[in-house]
């Protein structure tokens, strides 16, 4: 077997600012092969973009990081300033949240996308690889003389995406990348990530609070709750499947429409995910859990097998209860 | 549930000035019927006009034509009729955030439209009931609380709260979980039906999250650049859509198992730049694989307008507009 193209090696983010000590990553560890889809679900705060930004140490100034981001058995953490620029881009591209304001509004978009190819290949024919990227995305090459705003929402991630695709990157993280957009347009940009996952051969890392969505597009899953992996295995067994419950419960928030077991049924957890400030002592999810025993509140596991290809850290799977 | 309208749209129109002196016409036609007890999902996508209808429905977008009735009459806009209009049919905000007052406690979050609206009786009363019926109990643990001392889920609880302390005949709610976690999103969800049930309230839930229709809803509206396009009973309508944009719709919806994806072209044109015909067609599947073709209707679908029609075949009150039903 081949190394992992990625592996993340017990990752922890504290941010240290105005609002105190935060650690928001507390041990993460996952692999991802060469052309192979993991999908990082969770809510909001529970660290997932901050593990994306660690990996390519985008973090504020100041935040502390330990562990190790393997690149190809290179330590991304220990790579020098130069060594880290022409990572970025060449080898791992990330495309953002809320991407739709991150194109300079009064650039064209084929300009932006010369740019980043130019900055790392002087040599390129930046315009003919424009038109490329364009049409790869499913944007006619024509339109590489537009304005962003002349772009509708869907074409505008569009472009992000191609900007992110410009230097070629073997690993593609995908931080919420649909979320702002319409559920027909959402699709559609699904299917374009998918379509380039498999022609170009990209590994993905999918990040997104939609469990659904992931078990659509990655093979694989994992869910963070309160800075660390809870659950990991086939997105499909997470999904509909899953061992943790905490991944069980944000499962439920998606129901299966023409599933009468969902009519009239909604399920949820009460109470907030915690703040990372001030985490329950034992396992983080022991006050919200419905099915916690005593011991949770003591002890925090760590991930364990929970069956074929799945870990997951809950006591009752250590039991073997669950 | 009886099939008694309480919150009508009668060929409802609402237009605004839009980019460049254009008319967009984000309500375009729309005949809607909320009946007493039920749950009613309006579902679209952004800009289809499900937010403009919604504020038209309580009041507060006048339209250009058409009628809003309440109880079987047309509402009025003068600001006496309006006051007591918005105590029957009430609106719930997205962004609880956003919607309470962080200097306020929830206490005086809920009181504020019992003052407003002048209610007799003891406010102390109508606002632990409210309370308690929004499923903060017990009342007086959170009526001293400030909004950043309460999770999401219970932030959205006092701003619901505060309309139900109206007493409303109606709930309008726009996206009453989108603001939410999805693991804090069932038990907003379990309230409103809660409310129903018990409290006898009538919901209109405008929402672009089918799940949550099919979780919530008795009957769905699909609404598609100002117009509804399919409506029906939420089970029959979700098992078996019939109009192509409803369909494309779920299935593209990772929820759905088992239907073959159909990638619509392009997005939603704007609402001031209806396409002639079926406003659907330049995106519809069914012109793009010749299916429309096949049936002879392409002309008809290109060129002539149409409203909801009873679907042929299909359960009592499923309705859509398509030439090709």
């Amino acid at each position: 077997m081949t190394a992992p193209l990625l592996r993340v090696r017990d990752l922890r983010v504290t941010y240290r600012g105005e609002r105190g000590i935060v650690p928001a990553v507390r041990g993460v560890s996952f692999e991802l092969d060469e052309g192979e889809t993991l999908g990082l679900a969770g809510e909001s705060g529970c660290g997932k973009s901050t593990v994306a930004n660690a990996l390519l140490r985008l973090l504020p100034r100041g935040t502390e990081v330990s562990g190790e981001v393997l690149l190809d058995g290179e330590d991304v953490l220990a790579m020098k300033p130069g060594r880290l620029r022409a990572v970025r881009w060449t080898e791992v591209a990330i495309v953002f949240q809320g991407a739709l304001h991150s194109l300079n509004p009064v650039q064209r978009i084929g300009g932006q996308i010369a740019e980043a190819i130019e900055l790392h290949d002087r040599e390129a024919d930046a315009r003919a690889r424009v038109a490329e990227l364009l049409e790869l995305v499913g944007i006619p090459a024509r339109r590489a003389a537009d304005f962003p705003h002349q772009l509708s929402g869907g074409q505008r991630q569009r472009v992000l995406i191609a900007l992110a695709l410009a230097c070629t990157p073997r690993l593609l993280v995908a931080d919420e990348p649909t979320t702002a957009l319409d559920v027909t347009v959402q699709a559609q940009v699904l299917e374009l990530l998918e379509r380039l996952q498999r022609e170009l051969g990209l590994s993905m890392l999918f990040i997104t609070h939609d469990l659904a969505t992931l078990s659509y597009v990655c093979r694989r899953t994992a869910v963070m709750y309160a800075g660390r992996i809870v659950e990991e295995g086939p997105s499909e067994d997470v999904f509909r499947r899953a061992a943790h419950p905490y991944a069980a419960a944000l499962a439920a928030a998606f129901p299966v429409i023409g599933d009468p077991s969902f009519r009239k049924r909604p399920a949820g957890l009460s109470g907030d995910p915690p703040d990372p400030r001030a985490l329950p002592s034992g396992c983080p999810f022991h006050p919200r859990c419905p099915v916690a025993e005593p011991e949770c509140a003591r002890v925090e596991v760590e991930l364990w097998p929970a069956g074929e290809a799945r870990r997951a850290a809950c006591v009752r799977v250590l039991g073997g209860r669950s | 549930m009886s099939a008694e309208p309480l919150l009508e749209a009668r060929s409802l129109h609402v237009r605004f000035r839009g980019r460049g002196g254009l008319v967009a016409r984000a309500v375009d036609g729309v005949d809607l019927e909320v009946r007493r007890g039920e749950v009613l999902a309006l579902v679209g996508e952004s800009g289809c006009g499900k937010t403009t209808l919604a504020r038209a429905l309580l009041g507060l977008e006048r339209p250009a034509e058409g009628e809003v009735r309440f109880e079987g009459a047309p509402i009025r806009y003068d600001q006496r009729f309006l006051r007591s209009y918005r105590r029957q049919v009430q609106l719930v905000f997205q962004d609880p955030t956003g919607a309470l007052n962080p200097r306020q406690t929830v206490y005086e979050a809920v009181a504020e439209g019992i003052r407003i609206q002048r209610l007799p009786g003891d406010e102390e009363e109508r606002v632990a009931r409210a309370l308690a019926r929004s499923g903060l109990r017990p009342p007086e643990r959170f009526a001293s609380l400030y909004p950043y001392e309460l999770s999401g889920g219970q932030r959205q609880r006092v701003v619901i709260a505060g309309a139900m302390a109206l007493e409303p005949a109606v709930l309008v709610a726009d996206e009453p979980v989108s603001s939410l976690d999805a693991s804090v999103r069932g038990e907003i969800l379990a309230l409103m039906l809660e409310l129903v049930r018990e409290a006898g309230v009538t919901i209109l839930v405008v929402t672009h999250d089918l799940g949550l229709a099919w979780t919530v809803a008795d009957r769905i509206a699909v609404m598609y650049l100002g117009r509804i396009v399919e409506e029906g009973p939420a089970e029959e309508l979700l098992a078996r859509p019939r109009h192509p944009y409803t369909r494309a719709l779920l299935s593209v919806v990772p929820e759905v198992a088992g239907m073959e994806p159909q990638l619509l072209v392009g997005e939603a044109p704007d609402p001031a730049r209806i396409p002639s015909g079926c406003r659907f067609h330049p995106r519809c599947p069914l012109l793009a694989s010749g299916e429309a073709a096949r049936l002879g209707i392409e002309e008809r679908c290109r060129t002539e307008d149409l409203g909801l029609a009873p679907v042929r075949g299909a359960a009592a009150g499923h309705h859509a507009a398509c030439h090709a039903l």
